[in-house]
């Protein structure tokens, strides 16, 4: 007599397919899904701890590497963040850099998202090719920040340093060929039956679920939730350029992945308008100098100077108490910091609101009722990163 | 008439040079050692952002094919070189000692990154402070991340490496004595 | 150049007068503590008998409708006797953009509602929170560690645990 069971799958840490390390403990009645459990936690390195112990501006890299491939958005959350509790304005040539260079972090994450998801389903070429895409990205961040992948370049009150002479130029070269490259991905992926039969109708979550399950970014969008705080609460220069925020109503990871599309165009778009009005002036507000370096010249000739940028590097900022909570429209979704500051120049809590991990909690919704395979694409739909994940 | 001896190979041979004769003369390690450090077949062993510079190095910019290591395997039966790229956590600590126990000798080991080689910039009660602690590493590579550029400085060494290696109980003629080569059996 | 701090639909000085303050004072129910503002932000303050009513109140209340629950977290004054813990919801409004953040100050050793049944987000940040403070959350359906490993011992958030741990490597 035939006796039937559930099967449990591991699908471990390591695999090709789970974008990181992330356990999936899988039921199964034959091949299709019936209940899935993500173990995460692999890649939990105490960033929230950490941070009680660092200086505001110590924890800067450590924000970098949480979400590590939108390196950009995360910076700027947190910075937001920290110039909130301080109280301190920005001047406008440096909000728009920084809109900027938060734009050109989307376009990569994206990039990458689909590119690893379509990679994860067959379509290898689609991977390399916005691999060799994310290179124009990375030069442009490599030349500006000095970093390809980890930026660390805001600090409280503006940035850095500024752009190089002829950043214009080459962004204007990067954005007059990228959307023909992206005609060409469409033209790949977007009417191939095999991509549809993929995509379309898996992973479905509907709207009122979504809601619920308090999903934000692309998977929201995809969803029909018509949220984006790039939109409703502008902050930086995103007041000063039109966006138009792309909406799908199919539920699906196909309507995540056009939603993805869409919005690397709008990108485009807003960093043609950003480049166009980018403003002349100082790229960091040098006149709240209980928070903000000198200015380096001055600090190899004038006394005050290096003492000024003594007493900040070693003493570190100290905001007043309070709390706040800031956060900002990421690649992948909402993504926020609350922090809590007694006084001293360390927070006394950090706080990350991680994107992914609310959105991957949405996979126990999701999953069951599909096949197996159609795992892969469910997760790559997500487009989450273990390390915002796992902190 | 016996012929024994009167049809050796060796008498095709006499009176011309080995290689207009088609004989290669050289050492065993040279072609062993040749034929791994050329077609190596790394783990896809990709942890945190460090997995991403490698996937970079993997792409059309930086091209790993190469050197002939773009078959990257996900099962480590099919592999020889695992690159640790990431962050290695207390969790994840049972996963890596296991998946280099199932590796087949020879097998290497490369810690890219800050967080593989010491722990990096995450001292914290989760993390593993380097891959050392767990299994054999041959070449660490610094940075957080290392650019592209250093991950293959990082392979060239290991190339270097693996030219060194002894075969057959033999080592070769230009290293200097007491040098034993890399065993699998203690850490470095 | 002014800075506009306050990115959200309510904008004023008084707390008293964000129209979520208002509904929880109008309803007998959910008693406040506590009001606060600070850079623009609203924070109501609950005890933990209360909390489940006003947060279901917050999300039914047809003007107010804070459908999604930002976040779930807590944080430790380990030198506050009798409430050591805070736990924080951040909530965010679909339809009229509005923030708001309530706070529910707990002792050691104190459960607390599990809003799960109000908003499905908080499964896993509930889960979290556990893990990290060692706080109960009642009625939860899922109570178990989720990013630190299973037999690992201690809260590490708690001020008195060690940035490195008590193993050493």
């Amino acid at each position: 007599m035939a006796k039937q069971e559930i099967m449990t799958l591991n699908v471990g840490p390591h695999h090709p397919s789970t974008h990181g390390v992330l356990r999936l403990i899988v039921e199964l009645d034959g091949e299709v899904v019936l209940k899935i459990t993500p173990d995460i936690g692999f890649l939990h390195r105490g960033i929230e701890k950490l941070s009680e112990s660092k200086k505001y501006i110590q924890v800067l890299p450590l924000t970098d590497r949480m979400d590590y491939m939108s390196s950009g958005t995360n910076n700027l959350a947190y910075i937001l963040a920290v110039e909130k509790l301080l109280g301190i304005e920005v001047p406008p040539r440096a909000r728009f850099i920084r809109t900027i260079m938060a734009e050109i972090t989307r376009i990569n994450s994206h990039l990458l998202g689909i590119g690893s998801a379509a990679g994860d389903c067959g379509a290898v070429s689609m991977l390399l090719y916005s691999l060799r895409e994310r290179e124009g990205c990375l030069d442009l961040f490599d030349e500006t920040t000095g970093g390809r992948m980890m930026l660390t370049y805001y600090r409280p009150g503006g940035v850095a340093n500024d752009l190089l002479p002829g950043f214009e130029q080459r962004l204007n070269a990067f954005l007059d060929k990228f959307p023909k490259k992206l005609d060409e991905y469409e033209t790949l992926l977007k009417k191939n039956r095999i991509w549809l039969k993929r995509q379309v109708g898996i992973g479905y979550v509907s709207r009122e679920d979504a809601i619920a399950l308090g999903l934000t970014g692309p998977v929201a969008r995809g969803s029909g939730i018509d949220k984006d705080i790039r939109r409703d609460e502008p902050y930086e220069a995103y007041d000063e350029v039109e966006i138009n925020v792309p909406l799908q109503t199919g539920c699906d990871a196909y309507s995540r992945w056009l939603i993805r599309m869409e919005e690397m165009r709008e990108s485009v778009n807003i960093l043609r308008q950003l480049i166009a009005k980018i403003p002349d002036g100082p790229y960091i507000n040098r006149e709240a100098a209980k928070y903000v370096y000198p200015d380096k010249d001055r600090v190899k000739d004038s006394m005050e100077a290096l003492i000024h940028h003594f007493k900040l590097v070693v003493d570190g900022l100290a905001p007043p108490k309070g709390e706040v909570y800031s956060s900002i429209e990421g690649p992948k979704g909402e993504i926020g910091f609350y922090i809590v500051s007694d006084g001293s120049s360390k927070p006394y809590r950090l706080r990350v609101r991680p994107s992914c991990f609310v959105n991957l909690q949405s996979i126990m919704t999701m999953a069951p009722g599909n096949l197996m395979a159609d795992i892969v694409a469910i997760v790559g739909s997500l487009d989450i990163v273990l390390g915002e994940i796992d902190r | 008439m016996s012929t024994i001896g009167k049809n050796k190979p060796t008498r095709v041979y006499r009176n011309k040079k080995p290689r207009e004769a088609n004989i290669l003369l050289t050492s065993t390690s040279a072609v062993i050692n040749h034929s791994q450090r050329s077609s190596l077949m790394p783990l896809t062993f990709g942890l945190a952002c460090c997995a991403i510079e490698m996937i970079a190095t993997a792409g059309p910019r930086f091209d790993l094919s190469r050197f002939g290591w773009e078959a990257y395997r996900a099962t480590p039966r099919q592999s020889d070189l695992m690159i640790v790229a990431g962050t290695i956590t207390n969790k994840m600590g049972t996963v890596v000692k296991k998946l280099y126990d199932q590796m087949a000798e020879p097998k290497w080991v490369i810690a890219m990154g800050a967080c593989a080689t010491c722990g990096g910039i995450f001292q914290t009660y989760s993390v593993v402070p380097g891959a050392h602690h767990l299994i054999p590493v041959d070449v660490y590579i610094p940075g957080c991340p290392p650019r592209p550029e250093a991950l293959i400085h990082g392979f060239m060494t290991l190339q270097m490496k693996i030219d060194q290696k002894r075969n057959f109980g033999v080592a070769p003629v230009d290293v200097e004595p007491g040098f034993r080569g890399p065993t699998r059996k203690e850490p470095f | 150049m002014t800075v506009n701090w306050n990115r959200q639909n309510f904008s004023g000085e008084d707390p008293e007068q964000h129209p979520a303050v208002v509904a929880l004072r109008k309803n007998a129910g959910t008693p406040l503590v506590g009001v606060g503002i600070f850079r623009g932000e609203v924070t109501a303050v609950l005890s933990p008998e209360h909390s489940i009513e006003a947060l279901t109140l917050l999300r039914d209340d047809p003007g107010l409708v804070f459908d999604m629950l930002a976040d779930v977290t807590a944080v430790h004054w380990p030198q506050r006797e009798g409430a050591e813990f805070d736990v924080i919801y951040h909530l965010y409004s679909l339809s009229n953009k509005m923030r708001f953040r309530v706070k529910v100050p707990l002792a050691e050793g104190q459960e607390i509602r599990s809003v799960v049944g109000v908003w499905t987000t908080a499964g896993w940040l509930e889960r979290e929170v556990f893990d990290m403070f060692g706080i109960h959350f009642a009625g939860h359906p899922d109570q178990r560690r989720i990013l630190n490993p299973e037999g690992f011992d201690g809260h590490p958030l708690r001020k008195e645990f060690p940035v490195q741990g008590r193993v050493r490597w």
